[in-house]
């Protein structure tokens, strides 16, 4: 069995504190094949389990009849929402998902039954062969209609989720220049190559241990023991080898479902999605449509603004009043803006549920706000970068909640850097693979045109509203074989971005100590919140920290009785207790012995606070973190085929705790905001899903993908540890509307949707 | 039905494998080689990119059975005598790694490349491993791997 490999870390002499580039730990297991994924797990006496979804967007189920499945060979259980033995309910703000679906399906994709048997392909065939009696419904698919009085309820009592209006200054604020357009952005999908995966082990004690990938195990948790009904103590998460999640691994997937078939059939079971049935089982980024005004002096210095915004969260809520909330407070970006009328709104459709994305809705309001930004200055005769520096946010303003931005807002800065970066060379025809359609040989050059497009923005790190954002760490010092060794548990996900890389590093920093022992993630030890909203290197970083300092207090007390100096004096270095000018005073084997020193810290950051609810005034949230991006896109106008030629970035990230893995998040991040501007799209029609597949869903290749500049700005937050600021977003917000303002300037079209498509470009 | 393959040099005999299985099922629920990775079973993200007898494939795509009698190379088959291979070390040391899920599938192609082009431009190695998809990195820090580990090639 190898469920207990998938994130131990075996390599840990990895060296390097805060600051240095030190490799991820789990390198060297991930090239060599051998690092456990979640759909890498097994078991030897394991069995499959499969879900059997819906084929309506909406329906009533009048019956559900499993007879013919379990006579099928190998099928070893059939489980229905009667064999929910908790509450057959879940969600991450919200318990209004079932289980498996009772009396209504409310999406295409959604769960109905489970099957469990000895071969996957035995248990798919077998769930063919439940009969579900369907009465089809009329389905809510167009979110904007969602809210009309005589559009169907998808749930009662209606199908707003939230309405966040947000009011400042004065509502009927007049201007001299006043622009505005409608922006609608498609619904993305998170794309982790890693699909949904799990295995469930039923244990002696009547309980479940669940392997899993996911990005919050304690909030899995508390779902899971609710479906089940059993205690905490009896459902135990541990999380296995995460193939990236970018927040569609917040809710859960195979997670009950896995335990429920182990707890059914009393062996281990483990469930894998392929692609298709991924696109199915886990929430994507809200479509969004917008309507934007701006109204400016004649010097383009902006008086007010006025949005409303729609996001379709789908079927069920997940967390789209967070999205919501997103979507309002920030969603006119980094500007000083006086006067704000803004209406956020999720509703509720039988459209597949919405959720966490990176960027989590600040990535679709950017596309309408800057798209906007760049329309004013062409009405004031201003450059895209003169219109973002006079009307660009600086550390000290309020912002359109009321919050004062009480730390770095570097945003012209960040502009003038990108701006100021090496432009690439004209395009080269010379060989096609550098041209717009590449080998498709579709142009040499004839008819392709070259744009610039500039975008800012900024984004919430952290849970905001007055979310309690905690997470807990515990740190052990002890000597092992004549080496002192920490060890640091957390369960915090790593999911690819380097956290368990931070983790050593800031273990090493603050404890002195060279070897740094990574625990098994589980449950095992208290909550470290979720991995999103850019927030572990904070949130989780600043426990680890506050833990390793616990652990040095004690240390450094006991060391000060050892050698009768106050402990104040005295401090951590290389293995050794040194005195106030590093002078060395003793070991500290010495000091330790055979005892291990253990402390375990719960971190918060500094409070947020909700919004007015008729307002939408507050201090939100924690931090803010700021990047701009600057596109340069090569055309082919007559075809509507775009290359992007360069993407350029600058982002603050207050401190690089570790310089290359920030730069692999600012890379990865931006992709995925290209990624939407031009290609990413899971097309929906009247509630059905019309493209699964990696062949019809397509993300940016290698070849879509140009090389980048990337400067990388260090002002420290005074509040966060080690000054840190989130990383992992902001790119993905500002890249994306850099892109679509360079193919606007290539070729004078409006171009109001994103992605944008090629007829959209011809006008064909 | 039973299928004997070699991989990575070693000779694999199972038995009761159903028709239907893909070579990638075979190797990582089966032959337990689990490093061929499964992100999309569909032959489009090229994770599960192994040699079958020198050519890369999908193998996903591949029935079981087609590999009968045949030999397979994967990322376990990569590394000798414990030595990391060159393009291994390069994707540790130049962060080309995140989640590590397109890894396995990106070593075999561009093992495949610089077996076929030494010291590949650019725009060759783009092309080369279009076929990949990676949602972490940005492929930046990929191309900086695969230049890494060409120019050690040259040098040794």
């Amino acid at each position: 069995m190898s469920t207990d490999t998938g994130t131990r870390i075996t390599a840990t002499t990895t060296a390097g504190r805060v600051g240095d580039s030190p490799l991820r730990p789990d390198g060297t297991l991930k090239v060599t094949g051998e690092f456990a994924y979640a759909s890498d797990l097994w078991h030897d006496d394991m069995v499959w389990g499969v879900t059997l979804r819906s084929p309506h967007p909406h329906a009533r189920i009048r019956g559900i009849d499993i007879t013919e499945a379990l006579t099928v060979a190998g099928v070893t259980a059939v489980l229905t929402a009667d064999d929910v033995p908790g509450e057959n309910a879940f969600g991450l703000e919200h318990a209004d998902q079932p289980v498996l679906a009772a009396e209504f399906v409310r999406y295409e994709g959604e769960p109905v039954a489970l099957v469990a048997a000895d071969h996957p392909e035995t248990a798919r065939r077998a769930a063919q062969r439940i009969r579900v009696d369907y009465e089809v419904l009329p389905a809510v698919t167009d979110p904007r209609r969602a809210m009309d009085d005589d559009a169907p309820a998808v749930h009662r009592p209606g199908n707003l989720v939230r309405h966040l209006p947000l009011r400042r200054g004065n509502p009927a604020a007049r201007a001299p220049v006043v622009v505005s357009l409608d922006f609608e952005v498609g619904m993305q999908d998170q794309a982790f190559l890693g699909p949904e995966s799990g295995l469930a082990v039923p244990a002696e004690d009547g309980g479940v241990d669940l392997y899993v990938a996911t990005q919050w195990l304690h909030v899995d948790q508390r779902q899971i023991c609710l479906a089940l009904g059993m205690p905490p103590e009896k459902v135990r998460l541990h999380l296995a080898g995460v193939g990236g999640a970018f927040g569609g691994r917040e809710d859960l997937s195979v997670h009950v479902h896995a335990c429920l078939l182990a707890l059914r059939t009393g062996r281990p079971v483990k469930m894998s999605y392929g692609r298709e049935e991924s696109f199915f089982g886990h929430v994507h980024r809200h479509p969004a449509w917008m309507t934007y005004e701006f109204g400016a002096e004649r010097d383009g210095s902006l008086v007010y603004a006025r949005a409303r915004t729609v996001l379709d969260g789908g079927a069920y809520a997940s967390s789209t009043a967070a999205v919501v909330g997103n979507a309002g407070t920030l969603g006119l970006g980094p500007y000083r803006i006086p006067n704000v009328t803004v209406d956020a709104y999720g509703v509720f459709t039988n459209n597949p549920p919405c959720g966490a994305m990176r960027g989590f809705g600040c990535v679709q309001t950017a596309f309408a706000y800057e798209a906007l930004m760049d329309e004013l200055a062409a009405a004031v005769g201003l450059d895209p970068v003169e219109i973002r520096l006079l009307n660009g946010m600086r550390e000290g303003d309020t912002n359109i909640t009321g919050q004062v931005v009480d730390s770095a807002a570097p945003v012209a800065e960040l502009l003038q850097i990108v701006r100021d970066m090496p432009m690439p060379p004209p395009a080269d025809t010379s060989d096609i693979r550098a041209c717009p359609g590449a080998v498709c040989n579709t142009t040499h050059g004839e008819g392709v045109v070259r744009g610039v497009g500039y975008s800012v923005t900024y984004k919430n790190v952290g849970f905001s509203e007055g979310f309690d954002d905690f997470s807990t760490a515990r740190v052990r010092l002890e000597m092992a074989g004549g080496e002192a060794v920490a060890t640091v548990h957390t369960a915090a996900a790593e999911v690819g971005q380097g956290l368990i890389t931070v983790q050593q590093q800031i273990c090493r920093t603050e404890l002195g100590v060279e070897r740094v022992v990574v625990h098994p993630t589980n449950t095992a030890v208290g909550s470290s919140g979720s991995t999103s909203a850019s927030r572990q290197t904070y949130v989780t970083g600043g426990a680890v920290k506050a833990a390793c300092e616990a652990v040095r207090a004690v240390v450094l007390a006991r060391a000060a009785l050892f050698l009768e100096r106050p402990a104040a004096e005295l401090g951590l270095d290389g293995e050794k207790i040194v005195g106030a000018s590093g002078e060395v005073l003793t070991g500290l084997a010495e000091v330790l012995g055979d005892d291990a020193v253990e402390e375990t810290v719960e971190y918060r950051h500094r409070p947020t606070h909700a919004v007015d609810p008729e307002t939408g005034q507050g201090a939100a949230h924690v931090q803010f973190a700021f990047s701009a991006h600057r596109a340069v896109v090569d055309v082919d106008v007559e075809l509507g085929l775009v290359k992007v030629i360069a993407l350029d970035t600058a982002q603050d990230v207050g401190k690089a705790i570790n310089p290359d893995a920030v730069v692999g998040q600012i890379h990865g991040g931006s992709a995925q905001g290209m990624g939407l501007a031009l290609m990413e799209e899971i097309v929906v029609t009247d509630g059905h899903v019309r493209n699964p597949s990696f062949t019809d869903y397509l993300i940016p290749t290698i070849l879509d993908m140009p090389s980048m500049q990337v400067k990388v700005l260090e002002y420290a937050d005074p509040h966060a540890p080690y000054g840190v600021r989130g990383v992992g977003e902001p790119p993905t917000i500002s890249s994306g509307p850099a892109v679509a303002a360079a193919i606007r300037a290539a070729t004078g079209k409006p171009l109001r949707r994103v992605p944008i498509r090629p007829e959209h470009i011809t006008g064909t | 039905m039973r299928i004997t393959t070699t991989v990575n040099g070693t000779e694999h005999e199972v038995d009761d494998v159903w028709p239907g299985e893909s070579l990638l099922y075979v190797l990582r629920e089966r032959m337990g080689l689990p490093g061929s990775k499964n992100a999309c079973e569909q032959g489009e993200c090229g994770s599960c990119t192994v040699y079958l007898d020198g050519e890369p494939v999908c193998s996903c795509l591949v029935a079981a059975g087609q590999a009968v009698g045949r030999e397979v190379i994967t990322v376990e088959g990569l590394a000798t005598e414990g030595q990391l291979h060159p393009l291994q070390q390069a994707f540790v040391e130049c962060g080309a790694v995140q989640c590590g899920f397109c890894t396995p599938g990106l070593l075999v192609a561009a093992h495949d490349l610089l077996a076929r082009v030494p010291g590949p431009s650019e725009l060759e190695i783009r092309e080369a491993l279009a076929g990949n998809l990676c949602r972490c990195t940005g492929y930046e820090k990929i191309l900086d791997a695969v230049r890494l580990a060409a120019d050690r090639q040259a040098q040794a």
